[in-house]
């Protein structure tokens, strides 16, 4: 079921074939398509498009998602590809330019892309199979329902004959369209492409070195940027020895941008351009800018700890949720457990730092970008700079990794707005140190937890004050929390309050945002409540997710939480990873965890040894998941949830980023580290499909394995871990 | 200065700073993309390229250092992605966003000269010093070991 509209249309190609084009209203409301082709247009390649078709049999699919890294480019194709019926080795994939008039929504965030295209998207390609069955029966003057497809063909299988889609292309373009709600999707069952573990489709490019990516972009007669801010976020330019950079070797250009005071807009700064990159990097060592005085740069991540502390001794400014009797569930306990859990701010530290191309001329600007919004981008440069959004030009570019990072367009509108005062094409690239200084920060955050347990071990009371950063009755950026998180709806006392400190740091979603900490905080404290009354941590959660609390008429919220499909996972994980039946020696542990979110379940069990001196090594990993019906590739999947894990594993060991001063302590990789080769366990990856529609991949595996581990640390050493990262905690246990 | 060096097996000339990284030639003078910016500091591996023979971060390497030298790249691996370890990336799908790859395959085509028959204790040693932040290091040990059965199968060939 949808309430989903789609709409299609086709259009003949310059010279005959083949064009359909879809166009989603996620929203549902109203027609959106805008961007028909002029009647008579003579350009055959007019991208209001997802399928082309020409006479001589050439097959294009056009991918309308940004890439970086999370495999859409592939994976979208794939479904248009099943449904027009063509052998996926012959097609050409071409990656949509941004226009959202043609293409519907096009960003990479929330792992949306899976649940909104996937009846849609095999809608378009199953239009033009449609069309194309209907030229055969029309060129051979048999019945529709005769013809069939193979790959790439229509056959008329009583007459063996036989055509090609290109052959057909020219006649299927002047027949009328049928409406895509009603065009038949295919049998899953007959699925060849769907479901076949499929490579990404730029590897051959990526293996030889191809220069694919934003940081490989060039532009006739452009300079190579760089663009000094201030460690203060936001602070003003006061001084700069602009003229004497100016005489650096190779440099071109040295001035300074006011920038505004939005902490995602353009920030005030100095702008070098310069033959090469590196001239840029070298003169920018000789730059000198005093930076005026700015409001945050006395914060630091010390006084927000004690400011945290102050305010969690007092109750919560807001209550965000309150359930049942909190009070007198705690009243009538046979058991309480407090606890206070923290984690750090921490960087996305994209494998490619933030880069961007951007050429201004003639009132037009024209920008080459690795977003993960350039919709959102375009509409940054065009308020920035005054420029009407039709002014601007976004080419995708594929992104060496995104994380979320790549939401914010800071880097698109500093490229932009420096190549229109240079007058000059202009490629911008960060250095390392300005992507781990200026990023927008996964929001450090506390909780002051209380459970309650009744004499049989079942938890009756909750309350969390969870202490964020924002002013008011306003979260910074993924600073918040949802009230209808998990434990919330199954504990029938509960209670979740917000306390909010002021912060000059730029935060955003981090792959799972929110979850990635909450998980973490909420599944270890379970794990707590579990050894408090004496059960094993699997037995307590799934006694949790079997007393949900459901309100008055029965029905849960939209997008809320299914615990039986949680169950699933929770006990496939359990099998799989021998939950309770391996006995190990003292110092190595088993912990479990399960986190919802982005409509997918995962719950994973990690193994970890900690050696007598402190050591910690995560040996293994077992993921269990269900995101509905199909796992569209298997490879990219597999991919998805590994890189998931790790990923979560890397930011428990070391990750955190330290504000001192209002700025960044933290500058590359050798004090914001990445999870190395050596310390990457195995991840073991089992799905449970259920009936439901897919759901998307880039983040629901992360959330679990934090928790996991740490609930694993507890297992090995009897130590429990209640902040991150790991690497600050003595986990010496002889 | 003007620095003449052999890249890929053909001679170039490249008029640079003498601080110049190699790295910084490769990419913006030379036009190579395929080798990486990632840190800057020898901390990621992104930029690793062959300098006679051997792994090397062209981060680390001014202009001055290669007068005469020969550096193999991304580019030069195998003229036509065809060496056992491009082979088996794609065969694996070893990518996720791809940007560290390049540094990836170069580490590996080293550590492939010198143990054609790794275990995973050898590659994690070898391939410590290449971070991947998709951590697609399952993959990367399966490619490599991959990559060594190819290898010994052209041979006997």
């Amino acid at each position: 079921m949808t309430d989903r509209r789609t709409f299609l249309r086709v259009t003949s190609l310059a010279g005959g074939g083949l064009l359909i084009g879809t166009l989603i209203d996620l929203d549902g409301t109203g027609a959106l398509w805008a961007a028909a082709p002029a009647p008579g247009s003579t350009t055959p390649f007019t991208p209001n498009a997802f399928i082309r078709i020409t006479p001589e049999g050439a097959i294009t699919i056009v991918a309308k998602n940004p890439e970086t890294g999370q495999g859409i480019k592939t994976m979208l194709p794939m479904l248009i590809a099943e449904e027009l019926d063509v052998e996926w080795k012959t097609i050409t994939i071409e990656q949509a330019p941004l226009d959202e008039a043609r293409y519907g929504r096009q960003f990479e965030g929330g792992s949306t892309a899976t649940p909104t295209q996937w009846e849609p998207l095999r809608r378009a390609g199953a239009v033009g199979r449609q069309l194309l069955l209907a030229a055969a029966a029309q060129t051979w003057m048999v019945p529709v329902t005769e013809c069939t497809t193979e790959p790439g063909v229509v056959v008329h299988a009583a007459s063996k004959r036989r055509l090609t889609y290109g052959a057909l292309a020219t006649t299927a373009a002047t027949l009328p369209v049928p409406d895509p709600a009603s065009v038949p999707l295919k049998d899953p069952k007959s699925f060849r492409i769907i479901g076949r573990a499929t490579p990404n489709i730029d590897n051959a490019k990526i293996v030889r070195g191809a220069p694919i990516f934003a940081i490989d972009v060039t532009v006739p007669g452009m300079l190579h940027a760089v663009y000094e801010k201030a460690p203060v976020f936001g602070a003003k330019v006061a001084r700069a020895n602009v003229d004497e950079v100016k005489n650096a070797p190779g440099v071109k250009q040295v001035f300074v941008l006011e920038g505004g005071t939005a902490l995602n807009g353009l920030m005030p700064g100095v702008a070098i351009l310069a033959d090469t990159t590196w001239h840029a990097q070298a003169a920018r060592r000789r730059l000198r800018v005093s930076w005026a005085a700015h409001p945050t740069a006395a914060q630091s991540s010390a006084d927000f700890a004690a400011q945290a502390e102050s305010l969690l001794e007092g109750k919560p400014a807001r209550v965000l949720r309150a359930d049942g009797d909190v009070s007198a569930a705690f009243a009538r306990a046979a058991k309480v457990v407090e606890a206070r859990y923290e984690y750090p701010f921490i960087a996305h530290a994209t494998m490619e730092p933030q880069t961007c191309t951007a050429r201004f001329a003639d009132g037009r600007m024209e920008i080459w970008a690795p977003s993960q919004t350039p919709e959102n981008g375009r509409q940054l440069v065009a308020t920035t700079l005054g420029l009407a959004p039709a002014a601007i030009t976004v080419h995708q570019v594929r992104g060496g990794g995104g994380f979320g990072r790549r939401l914010n367009n800071d880097y698109m509108v500093e490229a932009a707005a420096i190549a229109k005062q240079a007058g000059v094409p202009v490629k911008l690239t960060w250095s390392r140190e300005d992507d781990i200084r200026h990023d927008f920060y996964r929001p450090a955050g506390w909780h002051g937890l209380r459970g309650a347990l009744d004499a049989d071990g079942r938890i009756i009371g909750w309350s969390d004050h969870f202490v964020t950063f924002g002013e008011g009755e306003r979260f910074a950026p993924s600073a918040g929390i949802q009230p209808t998180e998990f434990p919330a709806h199954f504990i029938p006392n509960f209670s979740l309050g917000s306390s909010v400190i002021p912060l000059g740091v730029p935060t955003g979603a981090l792959r799972a945002p929110t979850s990635n900490a909450i998980a973490f905080v909420f599944q270890s404290f379970i794990d707590e409540l579990a050894h408090a009354a004496g059960k094993d941590p699997l037995a307590m959660r799934r006694q949790l997710l079997q007393q949900i609390q459901k309100p008055e008429g029965g029905a849960m919220p939209a997008g809320a939480m299914d615990p039986s499909r949680m169950l699933g996972v929770l006990d496939l994980v359990a099998e799989k990873s021998g939950w309770g039946t391996r006995t190990l020696p003292k110092g190595s542990g088993m912990g479990i965890g399960f986190h919802f979110s982005h409509r997918g379940y995962f719950a994973e069990v990690a193994e970890v040894r900690v050696s007598p001196s402190g050591d910690l090594r995560v040996v293994k990993v077992w993921a269990a998941g269900d995101v509905g019906s199909t796992i569209i590739n298997p490879s990219g999947a597999l991919q998805q949830v590994q890189g998931s894990v790790l990923d979560g594993i890397g930011e428990a060991l070391k990750q955190e980023i330290t504000i001192d001063a209002g700025r960044v302590v933290q500058a590359n990789f050798n004090d914001f580290e990445l999870l190395r080769i050596n310390q990457a366990p195995p991840v073991e990856v089992h799905f449970r499909t259920t009936e439901f529609p897919p759901t998307g991949m880039g983040e629901p595996a992360l959330p679990p394995v934090i928790p996991a581990i740490t609930n694993a640390i507890f297992a090995a050493t009897g130590k429990r871990v209640r902040s991150l990262p790991l690497s600050r905690h003595d986990l010496r246990w002889a | 200065m003007v620095v003449t060096f052999t890249v890929n097996g053909t001679p170039r000339t490249a008029d640079v700073p003498a601080d110049m990284p190699l790295l910084w030639v490769l990419r913006d003078v030379l036009d190579l993309k395929g080798t990486k910016f990632g840190c800057g500091i020898a901390q990621c591996g992104a930029c690793t390229v062959h300098l006679n023979g051997a792994a090397t971060r062209a981060c680390q390497i001014p202009a001055s250092a290669v007068q005469g030298q020969q550096v193999t790249t991304i580019e030069g691996l195998s003229t036509d992605a065809t060496h056992p370890l491009q082979r088996a990336w794609q065969e694996l799908d070893v990518p996720q966003c791809g940007y560290c790859q390049a540094g990836q395959l170069m580490q590996a085509a080293d550590l492939l000269s010198k143990h054609p028959n790794p275990t995973d204790a050898d590659i994690d040693a070898a391939m410590v010093g290449n971070l991947c932040r998709c951590a697609t290091y399952q993959r990367i040990r399966e490619g490599i070991k991959r990559a060594a059965v190819l290898k010994r199968e052209g041979t006997k060939r």
